[in-house]
């Protein structure tokens, strides 16, 4: 079947801000959706929150909304546009609830849109916990032994029917937020109450455990014609038990005989068909490890974080595919964009092994939980291919910027026999490196471990054959060049295995070769040149096209600090260099991202970025330059090997980034350009952190440099936080010095600019919300500026353009600036792209990464039209929000500080800045409630400033409960409080009344520290896990009560077509 | 570790290491795109005089059990993998790849860039080559027996001497005769399944003793080149004249539409893998098939007054599958019966039993 006649203006639904469980895999799907949407002719109406994807870029639609992923909203424009039809099954689950809840209500049929892809009542069968089973049970299809109950009470009667363990699963959430396994009554408890209340539909499954099966999923899809085809099989390393978003995840599946193989492919084909699906699907088995047993343990029907990942471990755009199906087509009428030759209705074949490795935050957040179990944890996740199994999982370990480059973790090395086996037993984010340490000690045997983990002895055997590699090296007489081959083959660096066997390679060492990823084995002749290295023969790189070939960086995992914003930065230069007439060849690992779609750059290497690894890149493709400046700083670290290779960076050079990191360089170049900072020194060491900190006066900022996100950056009021600070420093080995500087607490201004040498443009002056302290990737940040008087905004100017030149920016730079006592000071300079980049882009119409990258190759600003200095203020206000993932993070204090804790953001977008801020807090999640009961907990410096907001809440009707002292103040400034018992105090306390239900707004911002013992920290988790918004900075409550006390409400904002900005 | 090597006709040689038998052999070399089910490739008889390459890195992870044979031995004449599992895992392991080899003498070859392979005989066409360990190098003669080397007498060396009988499973409704060119286990099974009681009969079997007393004809896969069977082909013809069901996989296929004039071709690389898609012409489905061919009927050879192509390729169009017309009788060129490959075309099973049924009821 052709394009259906009848649909013209498709509506399509992005999934909002990144959290975990939802990441950049999305903006990956919705990108390739929207394009081979625009191929065919369609009108697109874009819908998303976030504003830092490429899929919300101007290009990407005719109509690009970022607005609040809300029924509300979406209602809105859908009435403004009014659509044809509705394509819900790229944008994950948020978008996918979203349409549920559209259609439900009648509202699609109402204004004529039809549903596209998925039908309501697949997407029911699909999701609703009952109507799931039974439909497996109607076709014959074995789930576990489950129950969906309402009640806490229920569950526990059903458990008593299975036994314990069971499996707690709320329905309607992602990533698993809110289940888990309970092994006790107690736990079944506890964890039922917290599922129910985390489920739309208060309900959960109370599920059989069946930890330690295989866990093996099908990639599916379905036309409308009924063809119905696999395009990928995986296997978890770690069994049921480990959500799969926390697996390591090996592609094709490696310990499945045919038999098993077509076994549960029969029964994924039999469910997308049973279920009606048009498009693709995900399919989640527990395979019995001793028989032919299995049980289907979820279906998602759309595209999902695992079709992104079997998309890009077989080179088939999934994405690309269902957007085409649900428009009409049949899978035997659609090309096979890869081979150009064959038609996508096959089923894709490698040659090759695929491992993917999640991305925890756990490097940051140290006193969060770190065990693994159903709820998913992990931020993001790297993707390695090579030709052995070793090879892909030493890849991926290395590429997931863990500080590691093999298996050896030297904290670990130096635990004590015990320890390992503990370690062995928990099952956390060390538990690999766990294991392969007990291996290297011969403390455990396969079959002890496997006892224990579950994990198959396959696998196991292959971390044995690493291990046995790292003994022949440091056993080594010589490494000659079975040796070297042996080590490489396995995944080795050559830095690994000169420090393993301590002898000279230089006259083994060789570079690798690059093989194609092609879909079909070689079968046939494919056109992408999609790349990854192995210690073969012979290599497949296709010679150069004669035109100027640039390589650009990507930016690895996606983590806490580092996001979905430099892809988007990455795809655009590498869009800016094909419009220049370059070819690109680009260097990326992580596979949710559009930067390694097949048909972004003219090459694609999936490696990791070390400098090996691009060495190795750099030696294949002998690049004329190099881009860094936007791949994060991944990318910048690499900056210094680039210069090594003598390959010339394009833009700032490397010194430069070195010169704003250091603080000697840094400061020479303050002095020179008469730009002040608040005073501070470099430490090594804790006593001469303590010895800083006594000089300069209490608060200090504590940080270690070269880092992003302000990783381990801590504000400390005393010389404890001091000692504290500096020994999570040191436990990460962090050999860079670390800046103690005094705090300055006033208002924090940022600005992105591009320099081309001569002239600087500055798209945009942000303005944070939150005072100074709260790291600017976790304040709401305003622009155009609302507060800052002219005379600073010239400062600004000046200031940038003496610091741009003086660095020699060309490119991009950002530059935060703090606002106190009337002066403006510098905190940080950034040369390179940053996180405002897109949605500055977006809002002010200055494409920004283009513009750089052009200056990059000579061209002026003044050339390019969108002129210089100061660019005109936009007459829309844009107001970015924070979104965090702190349910899904057990024991992480939600205190927000210098360092930061956000996974997304969201944008509001109005020419008021009332609705932009309304806008932005709703789409970031919050409810908007307008009466109620608010509890206050401020630390004593805070105290002044929570009379104020107490008022605001007690004239919109508020009740006020608030701790012992917060109340005191509260109350003598005639702001009527309930005193209730801090944590401390016998019940009823705080924690019982958050408990009850009876609080709509926590506003905490008491005591600093981050051990999950403290009482504040106990408050502010108390109030995250039962989804109360937990205020932590009393601007940010402020910028609330804005909103609150407005009577403007979404459905009454105008919404806004970001491409007629 | 002994090394291994495979010498290509054109002279190219491939170092690896020695797995399995240790020795010398001859063969046509081959690449299969499966991703699991080495086991059944290793005893299909299809692959008789052919050194098989799989394309796949990781061959031998769940070991060799003994219920996933497709006939009583290994047929193929060398095999070779990137990487062999030495530390299998399967609840079902009782070999390893490599005792399995030893044990059956099948020389194989590991650790080679087999993609490489792959992609020049992607280029090139399949190709001889002799595959061989360190110490049974081949002499100049051996190199020219290798570059002189056809597939003969292929369904001769691998059919069954005498007929065996399988019993239908639960009610016995049918008796076939299935023909063994080079049959794999999984056919007799399917049809035992649907309750027929299967006798598989040597391929030269005279038509004479089928008619009448079977209730359908199955015609088996099956190595080598069609167009050899001259006495096969004869005996078909005669087959068709009496208006018996018969059903055809692969081999059976082809000789079945020689026998009623159709040509036949090799393929530069033949389809061998289990993600071919093929297309349904009548209904307009696209199904995904288990294949292993290096020969295929040529599509305009086909007389349509006689029969018609239903099924085609959908990468490169070639026939997939033909239906008389008139006679209950049709045949496809893929495998239905799969082990290894995806069970989505046994449909076709429950076909022949449709026809078989109709054409007892038209008897009655």
């Amino acid at each position: 079947m052709p394009l259906r006649k009848d649909i013209h203006k498709v509506m399509v639904l992005g999934s909002g801000p990144i959290v975990i469980g939802q990441a950049a895999e999305f903006d990956y799907a919705g990108t390739q959706a929207c394009r081979a949407l625009r191929e065919e002719g369609l009108e697109v109406v874009l819908v998303n929150s976030n504003p830092a994807t490429i899929m919300t870029d101007k290009a990407m639609a005719d109509k690009v909304y970022i607005e609040p992923m809300t029924v509300e909203a979406v209602q809105q424009i859908i009435k403004k546009e009014r659509p044809d039809s509705l394509l819900p099954n790229l944008g994950g689950q948020t978008g996918l609830n979203l349409a549920m809840e559209l259609c439900e209500s009648g509202f699609l049929d109402q204004m004529g849109v039809k549903l596209l892809g998925a039908k309501p009542d697949t997407i029911a069968k699909a999701e609703d916990r009952q109507m799931f089973k039974d439909t497996m049970e109607k076709i014959g299809e074995p789930c576990i032994a489950s129950k969906v109950v309402h009640t806490v009470e229920d569950a526990v009667e059903f458990t008593r029917e299975i036994g314990l363990p069971v499996i707690i699963r709320p329905a309607y959430t992602l990533g698993g937020t809110g289940g888990g396994i309970a092994y006790t009554w107690d736990e079944l408890r506890e964890i039922a109450a917290t599922g129910i209340m985390y489920s739309r539909v208060d309900e959960i499954l109370v599920e059989k455990c069946i930890t330690g099966w295989k866990e093996i999923e099908y990639e599916v899809m379905r036309d409308a014609k009924g063809n119905a085809i696999t395009i990928c099989n995986m296997e978890n390393v770690d069994p049921v038990g480990v959500h799969t978003g926390d697996s390591v995840v090996v592609a094709p599946s490696q310990t499945l005989c045919d038999k098993e193989y077509q076994m549960l492919r029969t029964s994924a084909l039999n469910i997308i068909t049973e279920l009606g699906i048009e498009g693709g699907c995900n399919v989640q088995f527990a395979l019995h490890p001793t028989s032919f047993e299995y049980a289907v343990i979820e279906v998602n029907p759309r595209v999902s974080r695992s079709s992104a990942l079997a998309s890009k471990a077989t080179g088939y755009p999934i994405a690309k595919v269902t957007a085409k199906i649900a428009v009409g087509y049949g899978l035997d009428e659609i090309e096979n964009a890869v081979t150009k030759k064959t038609k996508a209705c096959f089923e894709p074949t490698i040659d090759y092994c695929v491992v993917k490795f999640p991305r925890w935050p756990f490097d940051k957040f140290v006193y969060a939980d770190n065990t693994l179990g159903t709820q998913m944890k992990a931020t993001g996740e790297v993707m390695a291919i090579d030709n052995s199994f070793e090879g892909a999982l030493m890849k991926a370990v290395r590429g997931c910027e863990i500080k590691l480059d093999s298996m050896i973790v030297p904290r670990i090395r130096q635990q004590t026999d015990a320890e390992v086996k503990k370690g062995v037993a928990r099952t956390d984010d060390q538990r690999l490196f766990h294991i392969c340490e007990a291996l290297r000690r011969g403390i455990m045997t396969i079959e002890e471990i496997h006892e224990v983990t579950t994990m198959d002895t396959f696998f196991l055997h292959k971390f044995q054959n690493i291990i046995d590699t790292e003994k022949a090296l440091a056993t080594a007489d010589a490494v000659d060049a079975a040796l070297y081959l042996r080590a490489k083959k396995m995944g080795f660096l050559d830095k690994t295995i000169e420090q393993l066997s301590g002898k000279d390679i230089s006259a083994v060492k060789r570079l690798p070769v690059y093989k194609m990823v092609d879909t079909c084995a070689a079968e046939f002749e494919a056109e992408t040149p999609y790349y990854y290295s192995t210690y073969d023969e012979e290599s497949e790189v296709k010679p150069a096209s004669g035109k100027k070939k640039v390589l650009v960086l990507g930016s690895g995992p996606i983590r806490i600090g580092q996001g979905i914003e430099f892809d988007y930065c990455s795809v655009h230069a590498v869009w800016a260099l094909q419009k220049l007439g370059c070819e690109t060849v680009i260097i990326n690992n992580n596979p949710e991202t559009v930067s390694t779609d097949f048909d972004t750059a003219d090459r694609l290497y999936f490696e990791p970025l070390t400098p090996e690894d691009v060495t190795g890149v750099a030696a294949a493709e002998k690049p004329d330059f190099a881009i860094v400046q936007f791949g994060g700083q991944t990318a910048i670290n690499l900056a210094a090997h680039i210069e090594k290779l003598g390959i010339p960076i394009l833009g700032t050079p490397a010194w430069s980034i070195d010169a704003a990191e250091d603080r000697e360089k840094f400061d020479v170049i303050l002095e020179k350009c008469g730009i002040p900072r608040p005073a501070g020194h470099t430490v090594m060491t804790e006593e001469e952190a303590v010895k800083a900190a006594d000089e300069l006066g209490y608060p200090v900022l504590v940080r270690p440099s070269y880092v992003l996100g302000g990783q381990g950056m801590e504000i400390a009021y005393k010389e404890e936080d001091v000692r504290e600070f500096m020994q999570v420093i040191s436990r990460n080995k962090v050999e860079n010095p670390v800046l103690v500087d005094k705090y300055m607490m006033g208002r924090e201004i940022e600005v992105d600019a591009i320099c081309d040498g001569d002239d600087i443009l500055i798209p945009g002056i942000m303005e944070h919300f939150e005072r100074a302290g709260v790291h600017s990737g976790d304040s709401i940040s305003i622009y155009p500026s609302i507060n800052i008087e002219q005379k600073h905004k010239d400062t600004i100017i000046r200031y940038t353009e003496a610091l741009a030149k003086n660095l020699a920016v060309l490119g991009l730079v950002n530059i935060q600036f703090v606002l106190y006592n009337d002066q403006v000071y510098v905190i940080e300079v950034n040369p390179r792209s940053s996180r405002t980049v897109p949605y500055i882009s977006k809002v002010t119409g200055v494409p920004m990464v283009d513009l750089a990258t052009r200056c990059m190759f000579g061209e002026k600003l003044r050339d390019m039209g969108c002129g210089t200095g100061l660019h005109p203020e936009s007459d829309h206000y844009a107001v970015k929000v924070p979104v965090f993932s702190f349910q899904k993070l057990r024991d992480l204090d939600t205190q927000l500080g210098p360092e930061m804790k956000s996974t997304g953001e969201v944008l509001g977008v109005s020419t008021s800045f009332r609705e932009a801020l309304l806008k932005g807090l709703t789409g970031a999640g919050f409810q908007m409630k307008k009466k109620g009961a608010v509890l206050i907990s401020v630390r004593d410096s805070d105290k002044q400033e929570a009379i104020r907001i107490g008022e605001r809440f007690e004239s919109l009707g508020f009740d006020i409960y608030a701790t012992s002292g917060t109340a005191n103040v509260l109350n003598r400034h005639m702001v009527a409080t309930n005193a209730i018992r801090n944590v401390d105090e016998p019940s009823p306390n705080i924690i019982d009344l958050i408990e009850s239900g009876k609080i709509d707004y926590v506003i905490a911002t008491s005591v600093k520290g981050r051990h999950p013992e403290l009482g504040s920290v106990h408050i502010r988790r108390t109030a995250v896990e039962r989804a109360i918004p937990c205020l932590t900075s009393i601007d940010t409550a402020s910028a609330l009560l804005r909103c609150l006390e407005g009577d403007v409400k979404i459905e009454n904002c105008e919404m806004v077509d970001i491409n007629k900005i | 570790m002994k090394k291994a090597y495979l010498l290509l006709a054109d002279g190219t040689l491939f170092e690896g290491y020695s797995v399995g038998y240790e020795g010398q052999s001859i063969g046509e070399v081959v690449f299969n795109t499966g991703m699991a089910g080495y086991q059944e490739v290793l005893t299909d008889p299809s692959y008789y005089g052919q050194v098989v390459t799989m394309t796949y890195p990781l061959i031998g992870n769940y070991g060799i059990n003994f219920e996933d044979y497709e006939s009583r031995k290994s047929w193929v004449s060398g095999f070779i993998m990137r990487e062999i599992a030495e530390h299998p895992s399967n609840w079902r392991c009782r070999l390893t790849l490599d005792e399995y080899l030893k044990e059956q003498k099948v020389v194989g070859l590991a650790g080679i860039d087999t993609r490489r392979l792959t992609r020049k005989l992607r280029g090139e066409g399949v190709m001889n080559g002799v595959i061989y360990t360190e110490g049974f190098e081949p002499d100049e003669q051996a190199v020219a027996a290798m570059k002189a080397y056809v597939v003969k007498d292929a369904v001769r060396a691998v059919t069954c001497e005498e007929s065996r009988t399988y019993p239908a499973e639960g009610e016995q409704k049918y008796r076939i005769a299935l023909y063994d060119y080079g049959v794999k286990y999984n056919i007799e099974r399917e049809l035992q399944k649907r309750g027929c009681e299967v006798v598989t009969i040597p391929a030269l079997t005279p038509p004479e003793e089928v008619v009448g007393r079977f209730d359908g004809v199955m015609l088996s896969n099956g190595p080598g080149d069609p167009a050899e069977n001259v006495e096969i082909i004869a005996n078909l013809k005669k087959l068709l004249e009496s208006n018996i069901p018969i059903f055809g996989i692969c081999l059976g296929h082809q000789l079945l539409s020689l026998a009623i004039g159709a040509e036949t071709c090799k393929l530069k690389y033949g389809h061998r893998g289990v993600n071919h898609p093929v297309k349904d012409l009548d209904a307009d489905r696209t199904y995904i098939t288990s294949q292993n061919h290096g020969y295929a009927v040529v599509g305009g050879s086909v007389d349509p007054a006689v029969a018609r192509v239903r099924y085609v390729n959908l990468n490169d169009g070639t026939v997939e599958g033909v239906e008389h017309v008139g006679r209950p009788v049709f045949t496809v060129q893929y495998h239905p019966e799969v082990c290894p490959g995806p069970m989505d075309t046994s449909y076709l099973f429950d076909k022949f039993i449709k026809n078989i049924e109709k054409a007892k009821g038209g008897a009655q």
